[in-house]
């Protein structure tokens, strides 16, 4: 056990893999990030952020595939080899780029399995990095997990701390499924304890990073700590909260949402994916269904407004959920 | 090389039953009996066929909507074709793909294809596997002149020759992308395309199962040698409708009956082995009454299979949630 960051939690997670499975092969554009430039040096990136640094060292060129800017040929041949015999963990850079090789992930790779009769496996892995307060404006800053949630035949995993990431890493490259990572880029840098062996977390458990008796308030993400900073603050005044993080929006622990609703009749849901059909649409949806007679108080979302994500810091700031703005809504009185 | 006469009959069964198989298909259809969208293949049978006869069952195609005679030709089982065909829990696919989503894995067929373009990239990934699992594979996308101006078609030829992957694109060009002419839709032409890449092309006549079966053999032999993917123009012509009820009112009246006439792969795979002492034609004959018989029975059995039940609904949307 040591300290790690969560961009060290990711690459442990991936050479931990790497070595104990030889059908486990990265892909995407500069996971190696130097191949044909005229410094000689292949690996000179490791990644746009420096995850995937050091693996090509380790691994080789035939098991970490620097790509073309090509991203639905690439994650198309992820799919392809997925459900031929590797176990590939492709790296879409930014969510953003979904837009380039949707077709690839909701056509294909999520309907196989279905589609041809429960007859295909496609353990396949898609990393990329989401949300906004980065700077990198409206086509590199979305939080798309509502998106691949949506489709049937994908799980989707959004982790909450260095070591959730590598947790539930290893769990989705061990899992037969098309699984979708999705990796805050402003949490590459935050620090935790994190075993250094190989572990894993299982999908669909939610996580209770405290228990409390007025108010849940369901978190997603990097919201999970936002959530716990307002929820130090309450507690200050008063008013305890639970905050419950899902850790996957697909498989999601509708069980877990429900008993922790039951027992504080209160529900703050915080979302940064964009306000309409999102997590919190879905999860509202749930304890209206299924636990409206729990309920004290109208349930309440903290949730960016329905426009693109702005480039400039005022804006950004003004876009984004944070602690204040969780502390307010979670405030009962 | 000469063609074992093994493989010739092998091979003239696959084209027979293909050709039967949609033949009925289109009787079918037209009941109303058949759910949902059908293409057939019928005309262009000589390509599917004369490609699969150089891959052994270890080697992976990838396949288009109009994908049953590249179901056929790679080994799909024809009964559990025609039952997933007519949506039926004895299908191949458990009556959840339907015509478009025909696919067995354990035949390395990845699969027909809704999505036109959906192949090739896949097909990299099948190429990979292969390659870094070192079994000697070869992966084999099937797509046609229409699907050749998807960016995913592209890209795929671009990323294939990138990792020097053993691949093989056949483009079987039909003239038509569902009704718009490929004369219209195509800018350059196919062989300019590889070459932009850096690929080896070849092409040939695909009414003409001795011309594909060569070229797709030095096709797949190069790939499989690792000298990197290659690309094979096969010229066909489209029998029917682009999907079964199409009155194919942008095609001149007499284009269908002019290929069914004067380029049909049957007739003349008939015409070259009795030519050159090859087969005896009688063998070919035994051959047309077994298929008739096969096709005759997958139908009545597809007609009265089960149909799938309320549990199927729910199942193998994941291996495990």
């Amino acid at each position: 056990m040591s300290k790690k960051s969560f961009r060290q939690a990711i690459n442990e997670a991936l050479r931990q893999e790497m070595r104990r499975d030889p059908t486990v092969v990265l892909m995407g554009e500069d996971v190696a990030g130097g191949q044909g430039g005229s410094s000689g040096v292949k690996d000179a990136w490791g990644g746009v952020l420096g995850v995937t640094k050091g693996l090509l060292t380790e691994f080789g060129e035939s098991r970490v595939l620097d790509t073309p800017i090509s991203e639905a040929s690439y994650i198309g041949a992820a799919a392809g080899a997925a459900a031929t015999g590797l176990r590939p963990v492709a790296e879409l850079m930014f969510v953003d780029f979904v837009g380039c090789c949707l077709d690839q992930i909701m056509n294909q790779a999520a309907k196989f399995r279905y589609m041809f009769g429960g007859k295909a496996r496609t353990p396949l892995v898609i990393r990329a990095m989401y949300g906004a307060g980065f700077n990198a404006a409206a086509q590199h800053s979305q939080a798309l997990y509502p998106l691949f949630t949506h489709i049937p035949g994908l799980k989707v995993v959004v982790p909450s701390s260095p070591y959730e990431a590598k947790g539930l890493l290893i769990e989705a490259i061990r899992d037969d499924d098309p699984v979708i990572f999705l990796e805050n880029k402003v949490m590459y840098d935050d620090e935790e304890e994190v075993p250094d062996e190989a572990y894993t977390i299982p999908f669909g458990e939610a996580n209770l990073t405290r228990e409390g008796n007025d108010v849940t308030i369901v978190a997603i993400g990097r919201m999970v700590g936002m959530a716990n900073e307002a929820a130090d603050r309450l507690a200050k005044q008063g008013i305890s909260c639970t905050v419950l993080d899902p850790r996957t929006t697909f498989p999601l622990d509708e069980q877990t949402i429900l008993e922790c609703v039951e027992d504080t009749g209160r529900l703050v849901i915080v979302d940064e994916s964009s306000p309409r059909c999102n997590m919190a649409c879905d999860i509202s949806a749930l304890v209206a269904e299924q636990a409206f007679g729990a309920l004290k108080a109208p349930i309440r979302r903290v949730v960016p407004p329905h426009t693109p994500v702005p480039f400039s810091t005022p804006l950004e700031k003004l876009y984004m959920p944070n602690a204040d703005k969780i502390e307010l809504r979670s405030n009962p009185s | 090389m000469q063609i074992s006469q093994e493989t010739l009959l092998r091979s003239y069964r696959a084209m027979r039953t293909i050709r039967v198989f949609e033949e009925r298909l289109h009787r079918e259809f037209a009941t109303g009996e058949i759910p949902g969208f059908v293409h057939l293949y019928c005309g262009e049978e000589a390509s599917a066929v004369g490609v699969c006869a150089n891959l052994t069952e270890q080697d992976t195609i990838a396949s288009t909507h109009r994908g049953h005679g590249h179901c056929i030709a790679k080994g799909v089982d024809v009964g559990g074709m025609m039952a997933e065909i007519y949506g039926r829990k004895s299908g191949v696919c458990r009556g959840k793909g339907g015509s478009m989503h025909i696919a067995d894995l354990s035949k390395g067929m990845l699969g027909a294809n809704g999505i036109v373009g959906g192949g090739p990239p896949l097909i990299c990934g099948a190429a990979l596997s292969h390659k870094v699992l070192k079994d000697n594979g070869v992966a084999v996308a099937f797509y046609g002149d229409g699907a050749s101006n998807e960016g995913t078609t592209l890209e795929s030829l671009n990323l294939a020759t990138v990792w020097q992957l053993p691949a093989v694109f056949v483009v079987e060009d039909n003239g038509y992308g569902e009704a718009t002419g490929a004369s219209y839709a195509c800018a350059g032409n196919q062989k300019d395309r590889a070459a932009g890449f850096g690929m080896p092309y070849m092409e040939c006549n695909g009414s003409d199962f001795f011309a594909v079966h060569d070229a797709a053999r030095d096709a797949i032999d190069h790939a499989r040698s690792g000298k990197g993917p290659v690309m094979l123009h096969v010229h066909l012509e489209r029998w029917y409708g682009h999907f079964e009820g199409d009155s194919m009112s942008y095609r001149a009246s007499n284009e269908v009956a002019d290929a069914k006439k004067n380029r049909d792969c049957l007739e003349s795979f008939r015409k070259r082995v009795e030519q050159d002492k090859l087969l005896e034609l009688s063998a070919l004959d035994e051959i047309d009454a077994a298929v008739a018989d096969e096709v005759e029975s997958a139908v009545q059995a597809a007609k009265q299979a089960p149909w799938p039940e309320e549990a199927d609904l729910l199942a193998d949307v994941y291996v495990k949630i």
